[in-house]
């Protein structure tokens, strides 16, 4: 009875989904969909324990894991939607990644995303892996703290100080050795290669906490030297979390908006930006065809990295 | 020449003395353990050899030669860990071929002395499986063959069998036994287990904070130890406080708390009015009943106050009407044995007058 | 012993060789602007915005240091209330949050193992689309509705965007729990509720306190949300701050109110560190 429930509760939760493409059946719909979830609630309430202890657990989440992922979903459909307003279902269409193909602007911004995130995610993966390792091995004291507090802090901050650092100090300070300089891509990828090497670090460092210390002195025991143990030991052992760690940093610059917003200038587009541009003046449905874009794209990026290290799924202590 | 000398060795971490002027000698080809509790010294001292630790006094002599200055890659010394320490992202034969790598021998000669190493330790079949495929005693042999296939001067093998269950832990002893007869590498073995390390030993080097308290064979550790500690951490014993009344020409008279006059063996250094312990192994005593006439010397009445029966023997323990309580061992299936005792029997403990010993203070 | 020392040394330079340039990098883009930002919070604004030189370059210029901007943030209550305000939001983000992703985390941690890595992705991968991406999803649903520009949708936001910051530090804890003690108190009388509430709950402490702080902490400082789904009247610290900079560009006002944000989220993390350490030792 209480898998009836369930079940129930799944047919609601996607009337509720389509609710939001009926126009003016809206709200009956919506109404409909939250008198079944209650019933739902009810049957279950009122089923014998046994048929499934579990059952609260079951309902509850399936509600957070909906109200996850519907909206994004509700994106992703109106980017097929064949009017303006993202306000009714009218027909299928592929117009608007059309019209993304052709929009300059977008392009550019894309092309930016792309190179900034290839390149900051290198730098942080050689870096962070670097700093993993060392605040792992030598008990640091000053590292981790500069290593993780970028990750931990609210983003503006980092943006924030970067743009008074750049702007004030930076720029003053190549000018007079004839150097030109201003806010654009290079200080872009700085800032993102910053808060990137802290989430790096993390994964490696987890990687090689979890692994049994003794296998790097047997490798010293059977003869080899610190470069063939760190060769031929250490580096493939922790490549899963390395190459995590670089799919991550990735994922991260691509979808950064707040580091970005700051440092990027006034001739800097990223897609994010490009979005931020597009919510705030023109919302076409434009905006959810470029979203369900970067989505697809991100989420293969992570379905990779938690293939390649599981770790990364666990602990983001 | 020794193959391996230690010299005054000490180590030291912080206030806590790990290793306190530690001088020994290792022969080429014997199976030598160092043994005692946790926390004794002996996995420092043997890190040292490996050389992951430095003394901070004393020498480290292989053939001869200091090594102290050499990093452990270059010591032709090999261990096996407590954890195995396989490398998990490469097969069987590639973890043993490892040392082999190091060395720069070439591949044909790397694969025969890997397939040989595999057939040594019975695991032929298994060259291609990973670390993880293996079960403990599997994995174990892996790391045996892995330190042995290049046949350093020296296998270092720090409680390897540890981590094995009884039944596993006792035939692995027996395979080692064959194999480094087989093989000839001098083994150094540590370990916290006394029954192991006089199973598998040539010699036996008995630690207690820091400091070797006797170094020799089994046989003679087992039956004359010199003193208190090695005698309780060896084996079961009975000891009791002892006063030396006379000490004439290979026998000791003592006077025991609990018991009475005793007669023992003459010991180093023993002379009238010494303080000391007795002590004697269960399975020297003799155990019968209260109305039979003995010609033995050390012959003490006592009731029995409890027993502990395991199949093969049985451990009596007896309360002295002198006040003491003694364990004697005796097998169940001894010919002639004169009877089964019950709890309350009347009963008289003995033994000879040259067993036992005296443990001076 | 001279080769202790040598072994030292040869130690010594690889150590030097892997933490020098993480170091040097993050030294020069993380610790210098933060400390520029700290003595800019002292400075002048400049004339045409941005700050203004440390010695006068022209007579009768402001320069040098001043506490002003400190002076004006405790003179006037208004800013005290934003900073509250936005308090305000962090917590209850943070509680909605909480009461969220619990049944989540537990429904993952009890769940055959196989079958967690999946549903610990499924919670990722919303994560994983753009954060603006999120916040317009809300905008779809929310617009036809009426409910945009009001607190209850950056509250629904900041919550939809934090949501998984909170299952995942959750779960790892819960994951730990030995099941033989839910057994144990069961077997000595108690029933579902207190089982939770006696066992499950205060074992799982720390993990609610690190996924705390990962929730309250970024939303002290979020400007993006408020902006564009509340009202002039939702406005929090973040959006003091990029107003300062971007739009008044009066930096060292905006590098004042960055130093305090800064001193909260210090506060807060400690405050964090404090209540798990303290919650392990009664555990």
């Amino acid at each position: 009875m209480r898998r009836l429930a369930l079940v129930i509760e799944v047919v609601a939760i996607a009337i509720l989904f389509a609710s939001v493409f009926a126009g003016a059946a809206r709200y009956p719909l919506m109404g409909g969909a939250t008198a079944l979830l209650a019933g739902a609630a009810f049957l279950g309430w009122r089923s014998p324990r046994r048929s499934m202890p579990g059952f609260w657990l079951w309902y509850l989440s399936l509600l957070v894991y909906a109200f996850l992922y519907l909206p994004l979903a509700i994106v992703v459909v109106f980017s097929f939607n064949n009017s303006k307003l993202n306000a009714e279902w009218v027909g299928f269409t592929l117009d608007w990644y059309h019209r993304l193909m052709g929009n300059a602007d977008m392009l550019q911004a894309a092309g930016n995303s792309v190179l900034i995130a290839l390149t900051a995610a290198a730098m942080a993966t050689i870096l962070g892996t670097m700093a993993g390792i060392a605040i792992h091995r030598y008990k640091s004291r000053v590292l981790p703290g500069m290593v993780f507090t970028p990750v931990a802090m609210p983003e503006i901050l980092l943006g924030v100080s970067l743009l008074v650092f750049f702007l004030n100090t930076a720029k003053p300070a190549l000018a007079s050795v004839g150097v030109e300089f201003d806010l654009g891509l290079a200080t872009v990828i700085i800032a993102h290669i910053t808060f990137c090497i802290g989430f790096v670090a993390i994964i490696v460092r987890a990687r090689l906490a979890g692994m049994d210390e003794s296998i790097f002195e047997a490798a010293r025991d059977l003869g080899a030297s610190p470069w063939q143990t760190f060769r031929l030991v250490t580096l493939p052992l922790i490549l899963p979390g390395v190459i995590a760690g670089a799919l991550m940093a990735f994922t991260l610059s691509i979808d950064d908006f707040v580091i970005t917003f700051f440092t990027s200038g006034l001739g800097t587009k990223t897609l994010p930006l490009e979005i931020y541009t597009m919510i705030k003046t023109a919302v076409t449905p434009e905006v959810n065809a470029v979203s369900t874009l970067l989505m697809l794209l991100t989420l293969a990026m992570i379905v990779i990295a938690g293939r390649v290290a599981p770790e990364v799924l666990r602990g983001k202590e | 020449m020794a193959l391996l000398e230690l010299r005054n060795i000490t180590r030291r971490f912080g206030d806590f003395v790990a290793v306190d002027d530690v001088s020994l000698s290792i022969e080429a080809g014997e199976f030598f353990t160092l043994l005692g509790p946790s926390g004794c010294g002996k996995t420092t001292l043997l890190r040292m050899i490996a050389g992951f630790d430095l003394p901070d006094a004393g020498q480290i002599l292989l053939d001869g030669k200091d090594v102290a200055h050499t990093p452990p890659e270059k010591r032709p010394i090999h261990t096996v860990f407590q954890s195995y320490a396989l490398f998990p992202h490469m097969t069987v034969s590639q973890n043993v071929a490892f040392p082999l790598k190091m060395a720069g021998k070439g591949p044909e000669d790397i694969s025969r002395l890997v397939r040989e190493a595999l057939n040594d330790v019975h695991l032929g079949e298994k060259a291609n499986h990973f670390p993880h495929e293996l079960s403990g005693g599997q994995k174990q042999r892996v790391a045996l063959a892995r330190g042995l296939v290049n046949r350093p001067r020296l296998l270092l093998l720090d409680e390897p069998l540890g981590a094995l269950d009884a039944k596993l832990r006792e035939e692995m002893q027996l395979e080692l036994i064959e194999l480094q007869k087989e093989v000839g590498v001098t083994f150094v073995f540590v370990t916290h287990s006394q029954a192991e390390a006089l199973a598998l030993s040539h010699r036996i080097a008995v630690m207690n904070r820091g400091r070797v308290e006797q170094m020799d064979e089994p046989s003679k550790i087992y039956g004359f130890p010199r003193n208190r500690f090695v005698a309780d951490f060896i084996g079961n014993i009975n000891m009791y406080e002892a006063e030396v009344k006379e000490a004439a020409a290979g026998q000791l008279r003592l006077q025991v708390a609990g018991m009475g006059e005793v007669s023992a063996p003459s010991a180093e250094g023993a002379g009238t009015g010494g303080q000391g312990a007795f002590a004697i192994r269960p399975e020297q005593i003799r155990i019968a009943s209260r109305e039979e006439t003995s010609p033995l010397k050390n012959h003490f009445p006592g009731k029995v106050h409890d027993f502990l029966y395991t199949g093969d023997v049985t451990t009596y323990i007896v309360d002295l009407d002198a006040g003491a309580q003694i364990e004697a061992l005796l097998p169940n299936s001894a010919p002639g044995r004169a009877k089964f005792f019950e709890v309350g029997d009347r009963v008289a403990v003995e033994w000879r007058h040259d067993a036992g010993v005296f443990l001076g203070d | 012993m001279t080769s202790r020392a040598d072994a030292a040394r040869a130690h010594g330079l690889t150590r030097w060789l892997v933490s020098t340039p993480p170091f040097v990098f993050l030294l020069l883009f993380f610790a210098i602007p933060s400390l520029i930002m700290v003595v800019a919070s002292f400075r002048f604004p400049g004339e045409f915005g941005g700050l203004a030189p440390l010695v006068p370059t022209r007579p009768g210029e402001e320069a040098g240091l001043t506490a002003e901007n400190y002076e004006v943030f405790f003179g006037d209550w208004v800013y005290f209330q934003i900073f509250l305000k936005s308090f305000g939001v962090a917590g209850i983000t943070t509680l909605i949050c909480l009461v969220m992703a619990y049944p989540v985390a537990m429904l993952i941690a009890r769940s055959p193992k196989r079958h967690r890595d999946l549903m610990v992705l499924l919670v990722i991968l919303p994560f994983a689309s753009n954060f603006l991406v999120r916040v317009y999803a809300w905008m779809i649903i929310l617009g036809p509705m009426d409910l945009l520009f009001s607190r209850f949708a950056v509250l629904l936001s900041m919550v939809y965007v934090h949501l998984p910051f909170m299952i995942l530090p959750l779960y790892t804890n819960l994951e730990k729990h030995d099941p033989a003690l839910l057994d144990a108190a069961q077997d000595l009388g108690a029933n579902g509720w207190e089982r939770f509430w006696r066992v499950t709950f205060p074992l799982s402490l720390p993990g609610i306190f690190s996924g705390s702080a990962l929730v309250f902490i970024p939303v002290l400082g979020m400007f993006a949300i408020p902006e564009i789904l509340g009202g002039k009247d939702d406005w929090l610290v973040g959006n003091m701050i990029k107003e300062s900079f971007l739009g008044t560009r009066d930096w060292p006002f905006g590098s004042m109110l960055s130093i305090m944000l800064t001193l909260c989220v210090l506060g807060v993390a400690a405050m964090a560190a404090w209540l798990a350490a303290r919650g392990v030792k009664r555990a």
